[in-house]
């Protein structure tokens, strides 16, 4: 794997180094937002599902009241009844920022200044029941927006940490390993070639001491002596 | 201003009315890309929040999917007037699974 492109040498070495460098310190960084993201989200997923219990019993206690009230009115004056609601929610968004992801919260304000004030119908034609379910409704209803809340946010943060994790992946398993092993490439050639162009200098010495002594020759020219004496 | 819709067929959702949210009636037998448009049309009107009843979002998973990226609108489900079908909470899960690679909040 030791790159087939890298070029051994010096200044790469050092390009290298230096990456790796940046490399590791955004792995910690990264590895750390994961491990942040993810205790956040494992808080906000627990109140998502509570929520969600909640907020389905509620609708479904509601649905109830309105399926007794219907059995008892015409379809006809159901739908007059609704047909000119009197209350209006708007919504005010603003997003607060966990771990770089931008999450929303929603307050809710309604036009008539009373919360109460939402049937949009006279008491004398519709059945009670009509009554009741509307009001299950009404309180149900700021649960149902910390509901959108979380579950927006959960949404976003599993979408985050997925992110996160897939990059915290990719640097600890394939960009730190090829860094380390490019680098440990290099060195070894810069290695190799020191080496060799010391062994050269050596001989290259050797061959000049050679030329300038002729140490070989007067080697030669003793071994003789030495011969001749015994 | 930013305004909350609700999407689904009469019976789930006039009750909503009462309460000031905007509804959007979309009948069982309509196409899904009726259902498809509408949620896009909203979510260009500034609506922040659209909840959808889990019998209309089961016939556009696709663009309920697409929307969960989005930074809004928020689209979130709630059951009918003919019960919970439970899908709702599986989209709760599927964010865990999404997250985390398996479920750990649901155990089951």
């Amino acid at each position: 794997m030791a790159g087939s492109t890298v070029i051994p040498t010096r200044m790469e070495l050092t390009r290298l180094k230096k990456k790796l460098v940046t490399a590791r310190k955004g792995h910690k960084l990264l590895k750390d937002k994961r491990d942040e993201l993810m205790r956040q989200f494992l808080i906000m997923v627990r109140e998502n599902k509570e929520l969600r219990e909640q907020v389905e019993k509620g609708i479904e206690d509601a649905n109830r009241g309105f399926a007794l009230a219907r059995s008892s009115m015409s379809d006809e004056s159901v739908r007059v009844a609704f047909m000119a609601p009197k209350q209006r929610v708007s919504l005010d968004v603003s997003y607060k920022n966990i771990m770089s992801v931008n999450v929303p919260e929603y307050s809710f304000e309604t036009r008539t200044s009373d919360a109460a004030d939402m049937f949009s119908y006279g008491y004398a034609f519709t059945s009670a029941d009509l009554d009741d379910a509307v009001q299950q409704l009404s309180d149900i209803f700021p649960k149902m927006l910390r509901l959108a809340e979380t579950e927006k946010s959960c949404q976003l943060m599993a979408a985050e940490i997925e992110k996160t994790r897939r990059r915290v992946n990719a640097l600890e398993h394939v960009m730190i390993p090829q860094l380390e092993a490019d680098i440990k490439f290099i060195a070894m050639k810069l290695d190799e070639s020191e080496r060799s162009s010391q062994i050269r200098l050596m001989k290259v010495k050797d061959m000049m001491l050679e030329d300038a002594h002729h140490y070989s020759e007067k080697e030669e020219e003793r071994a003789r002596e030495l011969e001749a004496q015994t | 201003m930013y305004k909350a819709a609700v999407m689904g067929d009469w019976d789930s959702i006039y009750g909503f009315a009462a309460l000031g949210l905007d509804t959007f009636r979309v009948e069982a037998g309509a196409q899904p890309e009726e259902a498809a448009d509408l949620l896009k049309r909203l979510s260009q009107n500034k609506y922040e929040v659209i909840y959808i009843t889990e019998a209309l979002a089961a016939t556009i998973p696709e663009e309920i999917d697409r929307y969960r990226l989005m930074q809004s609108p928020a689209v979130i489900l709630i059951p009918g007037i003919y019960g919970n079908t439970g899908q709702g909470l599986q989209a709760v899960k599927k964010s865990v699974e999404q997250a985390v690679g398996s479920d750990i909040v649901f155990g089951n």
